[in-house]
C-alpha cells in the first residue's frame, strides 16, 4: 500500500510540470498582456519596457518557465497586474470556491445517492420513471440556465434568497449556488447509482446476505450499496476537481468571487501569473483528489488490494 | 416503504437548504433618513491597476479617486467646465509658465496639510519612470520630463525641472511648449495631490488610500468590497451629501442588474446592453441615460500604403456613407448612442469645441453616393474590408456586425466588409499598438478631460500615443500647435475646429457614435446622476 501511494505521488511529478507548461505556453501565445493595461492608449515605451521587466515578459518564454517554476517552489506564485500577490488572491478565492464545492458535493452524495438507490431497488416503478425524467431534464438544461431562473425566482420574484453571494460568502448563502453548480452532477451520480445497484440487486453475493435473513436495511447499506459505489466514488472524485475549476459560469451569476472568477479576470487580463497559478493548484487538486479515490477502492471492496 | 423515506430526506434536505438560505437573505442596502447619514450601495468592477493616482488610467479606479482626492480643478458634472477647486488662482502670461497658488485651509483626512509640495512631490513621482505609473505620460508637457522618464535608459533626474515650491502655498510650472488649456487639464485625477503618508509606508497606503476628498476608506477587500465613509471634518465646499458608499465588486453586470431589481444594491451604473430594452420599463425615471465624453471610430492603417496614398480618402468616405448609424444606434443599442456627426463629443458643448454636422454628408447615409465613391477611389484595398475587435468585452460583435452589414448592403456586395474578433482587450490593443492591424479596427476614445484638445492631439497628431493607425498630416499638426499657444481659449477652440475640418476631408477614421453613461438606481437614493466621464456623482446622492 505504501509503495502504490508512494508510486502514485511520483507519477504526479511529470504530470504537474506537464501541464503547468502547456498552461503557460497557452497563456504565452495570446500575445503581449502589458498592451492591454494602459487602455485605448499606447503604453509608452519606457514604462511599457519596466513594466514586462518588472513581471518577468522580457525574456524567452522557457527561461520565464524556469523562473516560474522555481519560485513557486518557494511559495512565491507572483505578482498580478493590479499589485496583489498571487498567493494573496489564492488566499481569497480558494475557502470560497472550496466551500462551494463542499455544499456541490453534499448535494451530489447526499441528493444523489439516495435517489440513485431508491430509484436503482425500485427499477421500472413508477418513482423510477420519475427520477430519470427528472434527471434527464436537469443533464439537458445547461447551468446558467438553471442558474438565472433560480435567480430570477428565488432572488427577485419570490425574494427568498439573495440573487447574489456576499463577500465573506458563508454556507448558508452558497447554498443555491451549490445546488446549480451541483445540479448536473448530482444527475449523473444519481444514474450511475441507480444502474449498479440495479446491476448488484442480482449478484450471488447480495442473494446470500437475503438467504442470511439478513436484514434489509443491511443488506441494502453494507452489501449492496458499498459495492454499487465504486464507480460513483470514482466521479465524485474526479468531479471535485471539475466543480473547482468549472464554477466559473456559477460563479459569475451569483457573484462569488471565487477560483472561477480570479482565473475569469486573469485569463481576460491576460495574467500569466495569476493565470499558471491558479491552475497549478488546481492540478494538484485534481491529482490528490484522484488518488485519494483510487485509495478509496481498497477501503470500498476489500478485494482490492494495492501492491 | 423504505423508498419512500429516503425520499422524505431528501426533500427535507432540500426543504432545510431554501429555509436557511432564506434566513440568510433580505437586509442590505439603504439605512440611515434623509438626514445624509444613509449609506448607498453600488456595483463596482475590479480595478486593473493599483489605486494610485497617476496609475489609474481606467473608470472603475477612476471612481474611487474621484471620491478620494480633490485636485487643482474639478470638473462641473453638469457643465464640465474645470473649476478652481484646491486651486485659488492659477495664472498665465505666456501659456508657457503658470504660477499656480492654492487654497490654505486643505487638509488631507489623516491631518497632513496640504501643501504645494503635496502636488509637486506627487506629480514627480508619477512622471519617474522608476515608480512605473502608466499616467506618467500626463507630465510629459512639464520641463524635465525626458530626464525622470527618459524613452530609453535610466532616468538622470528624480525631480521635474518645471516644478519649482515658492511657499507653501504656491509653485510654479514650466511646460515644455505652450499649451493654453493646460491648467484645465487639472481636473484630471492622476494631477491629485499626495499625503507624505504615501511616501513613508507604500503598501500601507494603498491597502487603505488616504487623500484630501470628501471621503475616506473604511474599509477595503481587494477584489471584492470597498466601503467609503464621509468625512466629516472635509474642508472643501462639495461635502458628500450621504453617509457614506459601499462599492461592490460584481462578476457580471447582469448579476448587479438582478440585485436592484431585488432591492439588494442602490445604484448599477453600467446597465448590461441585454437588459437596455427592460431598463425603462423596470425602472422609469430611475434609469439614466445621458451623453458622455466617449466616441467611437473605425480607424485605418495609414501605415499600408495601400490606405494612406492619395484618393483613397473616397473610399474611406465612402464607407462611413455606407454606415446607417441612426439605424444601428437605435436597434443595437437601444438609443444609448448617438450618431457622430463629428470627432470630439457634445459633453464639451458649444463653446468647448464640440460642432454638430461638422463631418458634413460623409457622416449621412447615402448608399448610392457611398458606391459612387468607393469605386472612384479605386474600390477597397485587398477588395474587402476586415474590422478587427476584441471580442471578451463589451457587445462590440453585435455592432460591427451590423456595420458590415450596412456597408455590405450598400455596395451591394456580400462579402466587401466581414468582422474579425481578437481574443482578449489585451491582445488586440497589443496588435493595434504594433501596428499589425489591417483594414479597419474599432477604435474609441473616451475623454481624460472634457477638452476639443484631448479628442484630437492623442489620436491623430503625428506619432500621438493613441494614433494606431499612424495618420499624419502637416497642416493638422501645425494648427494644433497653434491652438495650443493660444491663450485665448475661444480662439484656441477655433483652430482646433479648423484642424477638425482636415480630418473631414481626409478622414483618418470614421466617426460612428457618441457612447452615452447609462445606470440605473433604487428608489432609496435620489439625485443620482452622472457626470460627463459616465461616472456617477457619488458625493451628491441622498438617500432618502
Amino acid at each position: 500500500m505504501g509503495r502504490y501511494v508512494i508510486r502514485r505521488l511520483l507519477q504526479m511529478i511529470p504530470v504537474f510540470f506537464g501541464a503547468t507548461l502547456l498552461i503557460f505556453l497557452m497563456v504565452n501565445v495570446m500575445g503581449d498582456p502589458v498592451a492591454g493595461l494602459c487602455g485605448d492608449r499606447k503604453c509608452d515605451p519606457a514604462t511599457a519596457a519596466r513594466l514586462k521587466k518588472e513581471f518577468g515578459l522580457d525574456k524567452p518564454v522557457w527561461q520565464q518557465y524556469a523562473t516560474y517554476m522555481g519560485n513557486v517552489f518557494t511559495g512565491d506564485f507572483g505578482t498580478a497586474f493590479n499589485g496583489q500577490k498571487v498567493t494573496e488572491l489564492m488566499s481569497a478565492a480558494f475557502p470560497v470556491t472550496i466551500r462551494l464545492t463542499v455544499v456541490a458535493i453534499v448535494f451530489e452524495i447526499v441528493i444523489g445517492i439516495s435517489l440513485g438507490v431508491l430509484t436503482g431497488l425500485r427499477r421500472g416503478r413508477p418513482v423510477d420513471t420519475v427520477v430519470l425524467l427528472l434527471t434527464l431534464v436537469v443533464i439537458s438544461i445547461p447551468t446558467f440556465v438553471t442558474g438565472l431562473v433560480l435567480q430570477l425566482l428565488l432572488g427577485v420574484e419570490w425574494g427568498v434568497v439573495k440573487p447574489s453571494v456576499s463577500s465573506e460568502a458563508p454556507f448558508d448563502e452558497l447554498l443555491i449556488p451549490g445546488l446549480v453548480l451541483a445540479s448536473v452532477s448530482l444527475a449523473y451520480v444519481t444514474r450511475l447509482t441507480r444502474t449498479s445497484i440495479a446491476e448488484n440487486r442480482r449478484a450471488d453475493y447480495v442473494r446470500t446476505a437475503i438467504a442470511k435473513g439478513l436484514p434489509r436495511r443491511r443488506v441494502v447499506t453494507r452489501h449492496l450499496l458499498r459495492n454499487s459505489l465504486i464507480p460513483v466514488v470514482t466521479f465524485i472524485g474526479t468531479d471535485v476537481g471539475a466543480l473547482m475549476g468549472g464554477a466559473i459560469v456559477t460563479e459569475r451569476i451569483f457573484n462569488i468571487h471565487g477560483v472561477g472568477f480570479q482565473l475569469y479576470q486573469g485569463i481576460l487580463r491576460q495574467s500569466t501569473q495569476t493565470v499558471v497559478g491558479f491552475v497549478t493548484v488546481l492540478v494538484l487538486v485534481f491529482l490528490l483528489a484522484n488518488l485519494i479515490v483510487d485509495l478509496l477502492y481498497a477501503v470500498l471492496d476489500p478485494r482490492i488490494r494495492y501492491a | 416503504m423504505r423508498g419512500a423515506t429516503h425520499a422524505k430526506w431528501a426533500a427535507c434536505a432540500v426543504a432545510v437548504a431554501l429555509a436557511a438560505t432564506a434566513c440568510g437573505g433580505g437586509g442590505g442596502g439603504g439605512g440611515g433618513g434623509g438626514d445624509g447619514t444613509g449609506i448607498v450601495s453600488s456595483s463596482w468592477g475590479d480595478p486593473q491597476n493599483p489605486l494610485e493616482p497617476a496609475n489609474t488610467n481606467e473608470v472603475q479606479g477612476g471612481k474611487i479617486l474621484d471620491m478620494l482626492f480633490r485636485g487643482l480643478k474639478q470638473y462641473d458634472p453638469k457643465t464640465g467646465e474645470a473649476k478652481n477647486m484646491v486651486a485659488e488662482s492659477i495664472e498665465t502670461k505666456d501659456a508657457r509658465n503658470f504660477t499656480v497658488k492654492i487654497k490654505g485651509d486643505w487638509t488631507f483626512s489623516n491631518g497632513e496639510k496640504v501643501t504645494a509640495k503635496s502636488f509637486v512631490d506627487a506629480w514627480n513621482y508619477g512622471a519617474n519612470l522608476e515608480n512605473n505609473q502608466k499616467n506618467a505620460y500626463f507630465f510629459a508637457y512639464i520641463d524635465g520630463y525626458d530626464k525622470v522618464h527618459p524613452e530609453k535608459g535610466n532616468p538622470s533626474a528624480k525631480t521635474l525641472s518645471g516644478l519649482k515650491v515658492v511657499d507653501e502655498t504656491t509653485f510654479t510650472v514650466k511646460l515644455t511648449q505652450k499649451f493654453s488649456t493646460w491648467p484645465d487639464t487639472l481636473g484630471y485625477p492622476t494631477f491629485a495631490p499626495l499625503p507624505q503618508a504615501f511616501y513613508d509606508d507604500h503598501d500601507a497606503w494603498l491597502s487603505k488610500p488616504v487623500g484630501n476628498g470628501p471621503y475616506t476608506v473604511d474599509s477595503y477587500t481587494k477584489g471584492s468590497k470597498m466601503s467609503l465613509r464621509k468625512w466629516d471634518a472635509y474642508p472643501g465646499p462639495d461635502k458628500a451629501k450621504n453617509g457614506g458608499v459601499d462599492m461592490t465588486v460584481y462578476t457580471d453586470n447582469n448579476t448587479a442588474y438582478t440585485n436592484l431589481m431585488a432591492g439588494n444594491l442602490d445604484l448599477v451604473d453600467d446597465v448590461p446592453a441585454a437588459q437596455l430594452r427592460n431598463a425603462k420599463s423596470d425602472l422609469g425615471d430611475r434609469y439614466i441615460n445621458t451623453p458622455a465624453g466617449i466616441i467611437q471610430t473605425l480607424a485605418f492603417p495609414f501605415y499600408d500604403d495601400e490606405w494612406s496614398k492619395p484618393g483613397k480618402e473616397k473610399v474611406r468616405k465612402g464607407l462611413s456613407m455606407a454606415i446607417n448609424r441612426k439605424q444601428i444606434t437605435e436597434t443595437i443599442f437601444q438609443n444609448t448612442r448617438t450618431p457622430a456627426t463629428d470627432w470630439t463629443s457634445p459633453v464639451l458643448g458649444e463653446d468647448g469645441g464640440y460642432q454638430a454636422g461638422l463631418c458634413g454628408d460623409a457622416c449621412e447615409y447615402d448608399a448610392a453616393e457611398a458606391r459612387k465613391l468607393v469605386e472612384e477611389g479605386g474600390g477597397i484595398p485587398g477588395g474587402q474590408l476586415k474590422v478587427t475587435y476584441n471580442a471578451d468585452t463589451g457587445s462590440h460583435k453585435e455592432w460591427v456586425d451590423a456595420v458590415c452589414n450596412s456597408i455590405n448592403k450598400a455596395l451591394e456586395k456580400d462579402k466587401a466588409c466581414v468582422g474579425n474578433p481578437v481574443g482578449t482587450f489585451a491582445d488586440f490593443r497589443g496588435k493595434a499598438s504594433k501596428q499589425e492591424l489591417d483594414g479597419a479596427w474599432r477604435a474609441g476614445w473616451q475623454m481624460d478631460y472634457p477638452l476639443i484638445q484631448n479628442f484630437l492631439e492623442p489620436n491623430y497628431y503625428t506619432d500621438a500615443p493613441s494614433n494606431d493607425g499612424k495618420f499624419s498630416d502637416k497642416e493638422f499638426d501645425r494648427l494644433v500647435n497653434e491652438a495650443n499657444g493660444e491663450t485665448d481659449n475661444a480662439k484656441a477652440v477655433a483652430k482646433f475646429q479648423e484642424a477638425e475640418k482636415i480630418l473631414a476631408r481626409k478622414m483618418p477614421a470614421i466617426p460612428l457614435w457618441y457612447q452615452n453613461g447609462s445606470a440605473g438606481y433604487s428608489d432609496k437614493v435620489s439625485d443620482v446622476t452622472l457626470n460627463q466621464f459616465s461616472v456617477p456623482v457619488y458625493d451628491r446622492i441622498k438617500v432618502n
